[in-house]
Order: structure tokens, then sequence, then C-alpha cells
């Protein structure tokens, strides 16, 4: 099987099952799942309140619990993207696909328009690639990856506010509020990438089902036991 | 002019005891410990005044008002005489071309070691005619007072981030005092009005110790705007617990839940507040039922409602659209679902027409 090495495109050859997904990325992967679905129903939670509950104020920390939960997801999330960030460096290339992708090769802009074209079925068929599609992975890097970047930043950056300045946490994040000029502003930019993050979310599970089910290689499974399969020939 | 803050007061009439009593009330006050006091009074019998010009520009005047009520009466007189021997259009007896004398003299008199309090700010638009005071704008006396000044203490959100003047769309370009004189220390006071006792508290420290306070990465002294409102409220257990105030006559008013949900900016707001509270510590906003509307925060005019916590953000590119993060994002959400779902009907059908599912797949189940 003929593969080019920047884009990931099978470009002929009998197809040969790829170990594409190493075991960090997709622990990390379901992990950060996990963490977005805890962090996105507290988080609304937090900005949208449910009706009040009643009894004494002493008996209860319901809220609290709820910020408690948003938080560690939060920390989760940050040290499994950190994480995540390492293994850029020693694994393979699908690894990098978040973090880099190939705009100076002319290889990868034709493969992006490609797979518009197929999407938008002005093409009967999308080619087949190792790791990402072009498109795949440009959504993977502009939407998740600096929508999280965006999340876990204005996060910390609340985070801190609940500390004075002038101590450990304020000092280390209280850029972030000086940034964004005040500490509302680190809201509102926190709230408006959660929705950046869960459209992301959105189109990302349509589109792996509908990969899944419909085109030539795995998808799903191949984020589960890290191997590409593929089920019929490219161009077919 | 040797004169001590002491020897001051005592001309003023007060009393010794009472000299101390201001001592150890305004190092309690700016949580200085132990030997704070002593060092106040130290610093105040020995040092000579260091004389304060205090200018008003583009404004309302509520920073004096607020700081002539300040909760400690003797802070206020010890401080007010200290400041009216100089300049201050609002509060000295002189007027007119004797004033304008007056801020000449003391200019000329302690160059370089005078400290400048600004309250309002300077207009910029058509070279600054919408702040004239004294027949000249004031952004020009701005610049003059301030270039011989040691530091300059911005009073209230106007000085500080622009306030009420500076809110969109800005016509007379109001602008903080930071963004004109940018060769000065700084200190900034914000607050609509800021707390009396603040003030007075940042006054004397300047004065006694001759040094500015430790200032936040936003030039706040640490020592009042450190803290969120929210960080100290009374409320805070009801807001753990989730018990918010729904509307400003339910149960939940009454029964004084957290004013979280009727748009309480406490969460986002740094000031003293919750602590030193207002009207010689009687209360304060939310005490008296009112989310806090975030006044000691740049631009707090233009983030919408003061009932909704979250601010309205206007849709780039689409006139008239506005709306909070949550009613953007889920009517963003709502149409991308829509389209998944066309998205995913067409491929069904696609799908369905050619030559079998998963075609080409070598066995197909019959
Ligand atoms: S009333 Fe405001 S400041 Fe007080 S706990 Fe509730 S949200 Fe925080
Ligand atoms: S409670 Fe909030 S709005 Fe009210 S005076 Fe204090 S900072 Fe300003």
């Amino acid at each position: 099987m003929q593969v080019d090495h920047v884009t990931g495109r099978v470009e002929g050859g009998p197809l040969v099952d790829t170990y594409v997904y190493e075991a960090p990325v997709r622990l990390w992967h379901w992990v950060t799942m996990l963490c977005v679905m805890a962090l996105g129903v507290t988080g609304y939670l937090i900005g949208a309140p449910l009706p009040s509950i009643g009894g004494e104020a002493v008996d209860s920390f319901f809220f609290g619990w709820i910020r408690m939960i948003h938080e560690t997801s939060g920390w989760v999330l940050a040290i499994a993207f950190l994480v995540r960030i390492y293994w850029a460096f020693v694994g393979n290339r699908s690894s990098r696909a978040l973090f880099i992708v190939p705009f100076w090769s002319g290889k990868w802009w034709a493969g992006l328009f490609g797979d518009i074209r197929y999407y938008l079925f002005l093409k009967k068929h999308g080619d087949l690639w190792v790791g990402h599609n072009p498109l795949a992975q440009f959504a993977m890097f502009s939407m998740f990856m600096l929508g999280a970047v965006v999340l876990i930043l204005t996060g910390f950056g609340l985070f801190a506010q609940q500390y004075p300045w002038g101590t450990t946490w304020m000092n280390l994040f209280g850029w972030v509020t000086v940034l964004l000029g005040e500490p509302q502003a680190v809201r509102t930019v926190h709230h408006v990438a959660m929705y950046y993050m869960l459209l992301f979310a959105l189109i990302h599970t349509y589109m792996v089902f509908r990969e899944d089910i419909t085109r030539g290689s795995t998808v799903i499974s191949t984020m589960i036991n890290g191997i590409r399969m593929f089920k019929r020939e490219p161009g077919a | 002019m040797s004169d001590t803050y002491y020897d001051l007061m005592r001309r003023q009439g007060i009393s010794r005891r009472s000299f101390l009593k201001f001592c150890s009330l305004t190092a309690a006050s700016l949580g200085l410990g132990a030997g704070g006091a002593e060092a106040i009074a130290q610093a105040m019998q020995t040092k000579t005044r260091t004389p304060v010009i205090w200018l008003h520009g583009l404004e309302c005047t509520c920073c004096t008002e607020s700081f002539i009520r300040s909760a400690h009466p003797l802070a206020k007189d010890v401080v007010l005489s200290m400041l009216s021997l100089d300049y201050d259009d609002t509060l000295m007896a002189a007027a007119g071309h004797q004033a304008e004398q007056a801020l000449e003299d003391t200019i000329k008199k302690y160059k370089g070691n005078y400290i400048l309090a600004v309250e309002g700010n300077p207009p910029l638009a058509d070279d600054g005619v919408y702040c004239i005071p004294g027949g000249k704008p004031f952004v020009e006396k701005l610049r003059r007072v301030a270039k011989d000044a040691k530091a300059i203490v911005s009073w209230g959100s106007c000085a500080s981030w622009g306030c009420v003047q500076a809110a969109k769309p800005n016509p007379t370009q109001a602008t903080p005092v930071h963004k004109v004189i940018t060769d000065k220390p700084i200190i900034k006071v914000p607050g609509c009005p800021p707390i009396a006792e603040v003030m007075t508290g940042v006054v004397t420290y300047i004065l006694t110790f001759d040094r500015l306070p430790d200032l936040d990465a936003q030039g706040r002294p640490k020592m009042f705007y450190s803290q969120r409102v929210h960080d100290k409220c009374y409320r805070r257990p009801h807001f753990d617990a989730g018990q918010f105030v729904e509307k400003f006559d339910d149960a939940g008013a009454r029964m004084g839940y957290c004013l979280y949900k009727v748009g309480c900016k406490g969460p986002v707001t740094y000031n003293a507040c919750s602590t030193v509270r207002w009207n010689e510590g009687l209360s304060f906003p939310i005490q008296s039922g009112h989310g806090c509307i975030g006044c000691s925060e740049d631009g707090f005019w233009d983030k919408g409602s003061f009932y909704d916590h979250l601010t309205t953000i206007k849709v780039p590119g689409i006139a008239g659209a506005e709306g909070t993060a949550d009613k953007i994002g889920l009517t963003v959400l709502a149409a991308a679902g829509a389209a998944v779902a066309a998205h995913a009907a067409v491929t069904a059908i696609k799908q369905a027409r050619s030559t079998g599912r998963n075609d080409k797949v070598s066995e197909v189940e019959k």
C-alpha cells in the first residue's frame, strides 16, 4: 500500500490494515470526551442554574458540587491535553495531526477541496486516508484544538479569580483577566468557546458515524483498537 | 512649609487622643497589623506634609460626595484638611482667578513632590472642548499638572476606566487617565463612586508612608481590590447551596437568597463592598436586595442588562442581532443540528440508491 507521508492519503497498492492511533491517543480521546460532556452540562448549569432547592443553605452544597465537578473535569481535561502534547512529540504521524496542519503541502489543499466537494455531494467518491482526511484534520485543529486551548486558558483564568490578586493562582493566570480587560470578559469568552466546542462535538459525532457506516474504512473502532481497517479499494 | 500632619491636625483642634484613634482605625482598615498604628502615628508626627491637587474632569462628582462621607468622621476631617489646603475646585474656598492662582503656586512650589488626584476623565474629541474648566480644555490642565506630579490617583471608574461618559459609542471620546498620562505611577481606585473608606484609606497610606500601596496587575491597591465582592459576600452560602432569587418579589428574595440569577455581578467584580460596606458600614447593594452591577469594573455600562449576569453579545455582521452566549450558542447549535439531520438524510438516500449498502464489501449478508 502506498501512502503519502505528509497527508496520509492512500495512493495505491493492496490495502493493508494500519495501526494509526496509539494507545495514549485513544485513551486521551475518550477521557477528553467524557470531560467535555461533564464540562458542557455543568458549564451550562453554572451559567443558567436550575431552580432553587429548598431547606437551609447549611444543609446543601448543590451548586458547589456542580462547580466542583466542572473544575475537576477541567483539570483532568487540561492535564490530559498536556500529556497529549507530549505524545505529539514522541508518537507517530497521526499523533501530530491535531497540532500540525500541513498548510504548506499542495496535496493537502487538493485533498481538502476534494473532501469539501465530496461532502457537498458534488463528487461521488471520497479518497481514503490512513489518518484524518484534510477536512477532518482542519476541523480538529481549528475547532477542537484551538477551542480547547481557549477554554483551558480562560478556564484557568476564571479558576484563578477565586483567589486574591497576588496569590499563586492569580500570579499564574491573572494575565488572562488582564489580557481580556476585565473578569466578566473572561467568562464571556469561555462561554462562547463552549458553544464552539459543542458545535465541534456535534459535527464530529455525526461525521464519525457517517464515515463508519458509509465509507470504505473503519473510524469508530479505530479509536477503540487503533487499527484502520479498509473495506474496499480506493476510488471504488 | 514644614508642617507635619500632626501639627496641622492639632491646629485644627484635634486632640492627641483623637489623633491616635485615627491612626489605629486607619491602620486597621488598611490591614496593617500590629505595628501599623504606631507606624502611622510616627510618620504623621515626623514627615512633612505632601500636598495634594485634586482635579475634576468629565464626571458627576459622586467620588467627592462619597469621599466627604467617610465613616470615620475624623478621617474625613484630617484628610480634607490636608487636601483643601492646596487645590480642589469643588471643595476649596477660593474661586475664579484666585483658585487658578493657587493651582499655579502649588505646582511651582512643590514641583515633583505633590500628589495629583483626578476625578473624572478628559474627553479627547474635537480638541477636548467637551470639558472646559477655567476656560481651557481639561486634557491640557491634566497634562500640565501631571507633568510635575509625583504620582497620580485615579478616583473612581471615570478616571480609572472611563465609566458612563466612555460608554459606547462614546461621542466625546472620554478617555481614562492612564491612557493620556503614561509616564507617571498611577493608582486606580475604581467604583462608581469608590467606597469612602477605601478613598480615605488610600490617601492616608500614600501621604503617611510616602509611597504607593501595593497594586494588582490592573493598577488597583491590593488591600481593597484583591478580592471579588462574591468572595466575601454574606449570601455566598446560598450561592453554594443553589438557592437563588428568581424574581425580586419571590419567596427566595424574602429569604435573602443569592442574587446571581437576577444579574448579580459580584463574581466578576473586584471591590471591597462586601467587607467595608457603605454608609458607615451600614449596608451595601446586595444586602439591600439588589445584585452588584459591577460598577468598579471596566466597561460596566456596555455589558448589557444589569439584571443578567451574562454579557449581551452583538452578533457581528447581522444588524440588531444580539443576545447572551446561551441564546446565540443554542441557536447556532440548533441550526447545526438541522443541517446535520439534512445531510444525514441526503446521505441515506444516496446510499440506498447505490448498488447496495457498503458497496464493494466482499460479502453482503442476504
Ligand atoms: S449575591 Fe452576588 S456576590 Fe453574593 S453570593 Fe450571590 S452572586 Fe455572589
Ligand atoms: S456592590 Fe458592586 S455595583 Fe455596588 S457599589 Fe459595590 S462594586 Fe459597585
